[in-house]
């Protein structure tokens, strides 16, 4: 049975769920690319900052949606929520690959850049972040796929987004909102995948 | 600074008025912990000459080799270039004078043949019509056709051209110094030498002041103006290659054993 205004309700819950992972995704990048360049140049806080992360992609993330709700200012019931946790989701495989990527980098390239009288600066642009892009990007298109089907269960807090119509069918044993919920996110997820690794591949000249 | 300079065992030159060595090495130790790897160790290298830094893996040749363009220091003693102590150089200015040429190359494998040449006229901000010149120019030297080679990319070739583009990279800013690090020991034997008549070519044309590391003696002999022969951390022998086959330091002579004992052409790995 399908109702009337349904298609709509799709469109629209879709294009609230694709704002929601590209708000959460933008802020992971913006932090998780600049810690990962951090870490690698400085040793000792790798383990911590890794460890963190780490430990936030271990959280089942219905209880990190809980655990965020009662926190002023990051918390509370609604989209800030949800956007909160899906960031910390994100994180870890952006930081990681970021991290890998430019440590990946050829020892001996590394050394002719320095010794050719590169600044650390020339060095990262020129040298470091060409040959890690790859890598990074992989962890950025892994953790976009991975955000977008825990952006479902944002609607728990009232994110809302897709998950709003795998609740209400849950709730209603209803398979065709179910189904209206899981198709366009899967259909995103494909999308996001196929085009992120479109662009990776571009990169693959290294 | 002329007079009371430690000088190992030189020619006797006058050495009053002479300008300071391309570079010199002043009572230099270097320690990793309680691992003593240079010991005390004193030399300079005259304008224009090679100077071969021979020795078994280990003797220390590579980290005296690094000091030279900062990418090390001395735990005790200093290094000077061009009669400044490096820890006084800005790092980057004194690197972008120095060429760097080591075993595995280094090229950047996202660049084309001709970026990885240009790279250091590229970051000190020369016109792009003169690096354009200069880069042909080199690769031509390098005896690697520029309209052949120019756009691809460093995979595409063998490792002796890799080489050869190593070499040319080094000289593209045209570098008051040129430092060798085993350049041609992952080579085989045939493009070694080939590499070693090209490096003589080279020199001949453009005068400049080199150190070699090497643990090969016949490269050595083949090249140097000066070898300096070391032993774990110390300096054995600083002899002219004539002089340098009749020198009796045991090291010394545990290597010209290697000319006399193998008359076939394999290279000698000193690991």
């Amino acid at each position: 049975m399908i109702r009337p205004g349904l298609l709509q309700d799709i469109v629209e819950l879709t294009s609230e769920h694709f704002v929601l992972v590209l708000a959460a995704m933008s802020i992971a990048i913006a932090i998780g690319i600049p810690i990962g360049i951090l870490l690698t140049r400085h040793r000792s806080p790798r383990g911590l900052v890794l460890g963190f992360a780490n430990v936030m992609q271990t959280v089942p993330s219905l209880a990190l949606f809980g655990f965020l709700i009662p926190i002023p200012l990051i918390g509370g019931i609604g989209k800030r929520t949800a956007i909160v946790s899906l960031v910390l989701y994100a994180l870890l495989p952006i930081l990681r690959n970021t991290l890998t990527g430019i440590l990946g980098v050829d020892g001996a390239v590394r050394e002719s850049a320095v010794a050719m009288g590169m600044t650390g600066r020339q060095l990262l642009w020129m040298v470091e972040l060409p040959l890690a892009a790859r890598t990074i990007l992989a962890g950025v298109r892994i953790a976009t796929v991975t955000t977008i089907g825990t952006a479902t269960i944002a609607a728990a807090i009232g994110g809302g987004g897709l998950g709003v119509f795998i609740f209400r069918g849950i709730a209603s044993v209803d398979t065709t909102q179910i189904l209206a919920g899981a198709i366009p996110a899967a259909l995103l997820a494909l999308i996001a995948d196929g085009g992120l690794g479109w662009i990776e591949k571009r990169f693959s000249a290294a | 600074m002329g007079g009371s300079r430690l000088a190992v065992r030189r020619e006797p030159v006058d050495s009053s008025l002479r300008p300071p060595a391309a570079v010199e090495f002043r009572k230099v130790s270097f320690r990793i912990g309680s691992n003593l790897i240079l010991d005390n160790f004193s030399f300079s290298v005259e304008p224009g000459e090679t100077l071969v830094l021979l020795g078994r893996s280990g003797s220390g040749k590579t980290t005296a080799l690094r000091m030279v363009n900062g990418l090390l220091f001395p735990t005790s003693g200093e290094v000077l270039v061009d009669g400044r102590p490096t820890t006084a150089w800005d790092l980057i200015e004194l690197r972008r004078g120095i060429g760097y040429v080591i075993q595995e190359v280094g090229l950047f494998p996202h660049f084309t043949i001709g970026e990885n040449v240009g790279l250091v006229p590229r970051l000190a901000q020369w016109p792009p019509e003169k690096i354009a010149i200069r880069t042909r120019d080199l690769l031509e030297q390098a005896g690697l056709p520029p309209d052949e080679f120019l756009n691809r990319y460093p995979r595409e070739l063998s490792g002796g051209q890799r080489q050869r583009v190593g070499v040319a990279r080094a000289l593209a800013a045209d570098p008051r110094l040129l430092l060798f690090d085993e350049p041609f020991g992952a080579l085989d034997p045939v493009t070694r030498l080939e590499l070693q008549d090209q490096f003589l070519a080279l020199r001949n044309r453009f005068q400049k002041t080199s150190i070699f590391v090497t643990h090969d003696v016949r490269e050595a002999l083949r090249i140097a103006s000066r070898i300096a022969l070391l032993d774990r951390g110390r300096l054995e022998t600083l002899a002219t290659p004539d002089k340098f086959l009749t020198s009796l330091g045991p090291q010394t002579r545990a290597f010209l054993a290697v000319l006399e004992k193998g008359r076939h052409h394999g290279t000698q790995d000193g690991t």
